[in-house]
């Protein structure tokens, strides 16, 4: 049976990481989000140490080396692991960078078309400006609505106005 | 049956699994160096994408008399890496090579129109070719962690695509996309983690074996943890919210794979898992519920939108719920109605999403109050959407409609409550989905146009790959009993589990962890 107790100072610097990394993925900065990231990757890849447990009897070759070793796969995945980070960072890097460029600051902005139809929502007005069925919907809209329930009246207006 | 005849087996057609992977990474290769050549870059994108879709048909049709597996490096399965083609897989696998290869077409048309500035050619091929190798190595692996790469693969691919140009938009979009792509990864990450931790095995097969040995709550929580990061990935209601935000901003045929494929992923990914790893199905009653919401709270979503292409990004979550719901049934019937779900609906979301890039180009525009008149000026754009748009809705006799039939059936069967509940959200889904996409073909193609829309010549390069997806969702009304017969073999196989057990391990059951060369004492490797 394989010693699988951890290590108690291993558990608290993940324990320490995460909750900072998360911490900073929350906030709207997204330098702070990269941080984040950053220090969320490392905690996880702690814990994939600590998942292969202690250190043992070298696997595979069956015989029995100098001293004890420790579980390769964890070593793996963790190395595989901290590449794809790094490449994860380089790329949030440069996108905090190029929105630095377009607005001189990196906040995650909020979902436009989403707000907008909030707005619309707490307005209680609808999405769409029915022409079809509404001749005239009384809000004031837009000649556009005007125009286009002229057009509506008889099908061969609607061909020429359509053909426009 | 012994190693020897394993062996056997592997020399005749085993070889061809890997080729859906290392095909399309080569070609990106290839097609980076030829960053200069653009057209030598096309054409190694085409001619890769098309070999790797007769790979995939040829696995389809071999993977139906068992599982095919081959040990990456020689070494046997628990301790090498397995790629696996089961039937689920090898069908997964065939849908997203099509669809990858029509989407590549349709961008080649657009690219070659458009001129540079929208489609930098340099970087989207080869970005393209590495997701779908990321697609088809999350698809074939059989193993926790080559999913996990096979993930990371894909998504990074997707993150250069969304922010195509960096636009200012699509790099609001990106972030938002990228950052919650990076912590379900993380999570995922720590399941890994944990089921390392407790069952010393990453291998699908081994942990079918070992998981029921270990402790109920570890292996609920490994289960939840699990479930929880691919629910990220495949946008399950509550965790939803990232894709209608991020999707709708990227260029059309982007938008297409993605919406097709890469939630996809997720949910075979759910499948997998809760088949193989987790059969008690413990966690169905709270999947039942997320798929309940997913359904009826995003197709609402959908019916509030007046952009099209937001509106079909809501009606992709919505549609993730009825496959979640198949998922959750655990049952054959369940599982083989989600996974002709599955293919039915990547072929026609993406159908769509070309079509709407296409009305875009005609239009100028994807808002519904800006968009009129299109049925006179492109008539056969017009049929593109509105054959999809039917399909998607469910109605009959369109795969669509079969697709939500089983699920029903797989649901009334059940003769509990909660699936029923289920059964009356799916229709009411189904309804409100009819009425969102009715709507949308109305104020696009027959209300008069609002403003003058000047009409444009839709080069034919773009529209035949877009028709060509939807005569393949036909296609998939016309084949349905094939097909439909070819999903429920596959879902026996995911009920009965031993198939796939006994093919990744065939020693006994246990494997002997020993590579070919290891084991008769033979050099090199």
């Amino acid at each position: 049976m394989i010693d699988m107790r951890p290590s108690l100072v291993l558990v608290l610097v993940i324990a320490v990481l995460v909750g900072t990394g998360v911490y900073l993925l929350l906030e709207r900065s997204l330098t702070r989000v990269l941080v984040g990231a950053v220090l969320l990757s490392n905690g996880v890849n702690l814990l994939l140490l600590v998942a292969g447990g202690a250190a043992g009897r070298p696997p595979l070759t069956g015989d029995e080396g100098p001293g004890p070793s420790s579980d390769p796969l964890p070593q793996a995945l963790t190395l595989t692991a901290i590449v794809i980070t790094l490449g994860l960072t380089a790329f949030l890097l440069a996108m905090a960078y190029r929105s630095w460029q377009l607005h001189r600051h990196d906040e995650v902005q909020d979902d436009v078309e989403d707000r907008r139809i909030a707005r619309l929502a707490a307005r209680d007005e609808r999405a769409f400006t029915d022409a079809d069925t509404e001749a005239d919907t009384g809000r004031g809209r837009s000649s556009l609505d005007e125009e286009a329930a002229e057009l509506h009246d008889d099908t061969d207006e609607g061909t020429r106005g359509g053909a426009r | 049956m012994g190693p020897l005849d394993g062996w056997a087996l592997s020399t005749d057609a085993t070889w061809l699994v890997p080729i859906p992977v290392v095909l399309p990474l080569a070609g990106a290769g290839l097609a980076l160096a030829l960053y200069r050549r653009p057209r030598l870059q096309r054409l190694t994108s085409v001619v890769v994408l098309t070999l790797v879709l007769v790979v995939a048909v040829a696995l389809a049709v071999l993977a139906d008399g068992g599982p095919l597996v081959v040990d990456v490096g020689g070494w046997a399965a628990p301790v090498g890496i397995s790629l696996v083609a089961d039937r689920l897989a090898a069908l997964m696998l065939t849908v997203s090579a099509a669809v990858t290869l029509c989407v590549l077409l349709y961008s080649l048309a657009q690219g070659q129109t458009e001129g540079e500035e929208s489609a930098p050619v340099s970087i989207y091929h080869p970005t393209f070719l590495v997701l779908a190798a990321g697609v088809n190595n999350a698809f074939l692996s059989g193993d926790l962690f080559n999913l996990y790469v096979g993930f990371e693969v894909l998504l990074v691919a997707s993150y250069v695509l969304i922010t195509l140009s960096g636009s200012a938009e699509r790099i609001r979009a990106g972030t938002i996309y990228v950052v919650v792509a990076l912590l379900s990864s993380v999570l995922f990450l720590v399941a890994i983690a944990g089921v390392y931790a407790a069952t010393g095995t990453l291998n699908f097969a081994q942990l079918a074996l070992r998981l029921p040995e270990i402790d109920d709550g570890v292996r609920l929580v490994l289960q939840v943890m699990l479930v929880t990061a691919f629910a990220i990935k495949a946008a399950i209601f509550p965790l939803s919210a990232w894709l209608p935000d991020s999707y709708p901003t990227a260029p059309a045929p982007v938008t297409a794979v993605f919406a097709g494929l890469l939630t996809k992923v997720g949910v075979y990914a759910i499948i997998r898992t809760q088949s193989l790893l987790f059969p008690e199905g413990r966690i169905d009653d709270v999947l039942l519920w997320a798929a309940l919401a997913t359904m009826v709270i995003a197709i609402l979503g959908a019916v509030a939108q007046d952009d099209v292409k937001r509106l079909l990004s809501f009606t992709l979550v919505s549609h993730i719920g009825y496959m979640v719901f198949g998922i959750a049934l655990s049952s054959a019937a369940g599982w083989t109605a989600a996974v002709y779900y599955v293919v039915h609906h990547i072929t026609v979301q993406t159908a769509l999403f070309l079509v709407v890039g296409l009305v875009e180009r005609v239009g100028g525009t994807t808002s519904l109050n800006r968009l009129g008149g299109l049925a006179r000026i492109a008539p056969v754009l017009a049929i593109l959407f509105f054959v999809p748009a039917m399909n998607l809705a469910g109605i009959p006799p369109l795969s669509g409609f079969l697709g939500k039939l089983g699920l029903l059936q797989a649901g009334v069967r059940e003769d509990a409550w909660l699936p029923m509940v289920l059964v009356v959200g799916s229709v009411v889904t189904s309804l409100l989905t009819l009425y969102a996409l009715v709507k949308a073909w109305n104020k696009a193609f027959w209300q008069v146009a609002p403003e003058e829309i000047r009409p444009v010549h839709l080069p034919l390069g773009m529209v035949l790959p877009a028709a060509a997806l939807v005569v393949v969702g036909l296609g998939l009304t016309v084949a349905a009993g094939p097909l439909y017969a070819y999903t429920e073999r596959a879902a026996t196989a995911l009920v009965e589990r031993t198939p796939y057990i006994e093919a990744v391990l065939p020693d006994g059951l246990r494997g002997t962890g020993e590579s070919d060369e290891v084991a008769t004492g033979g050099g090199g490797g």
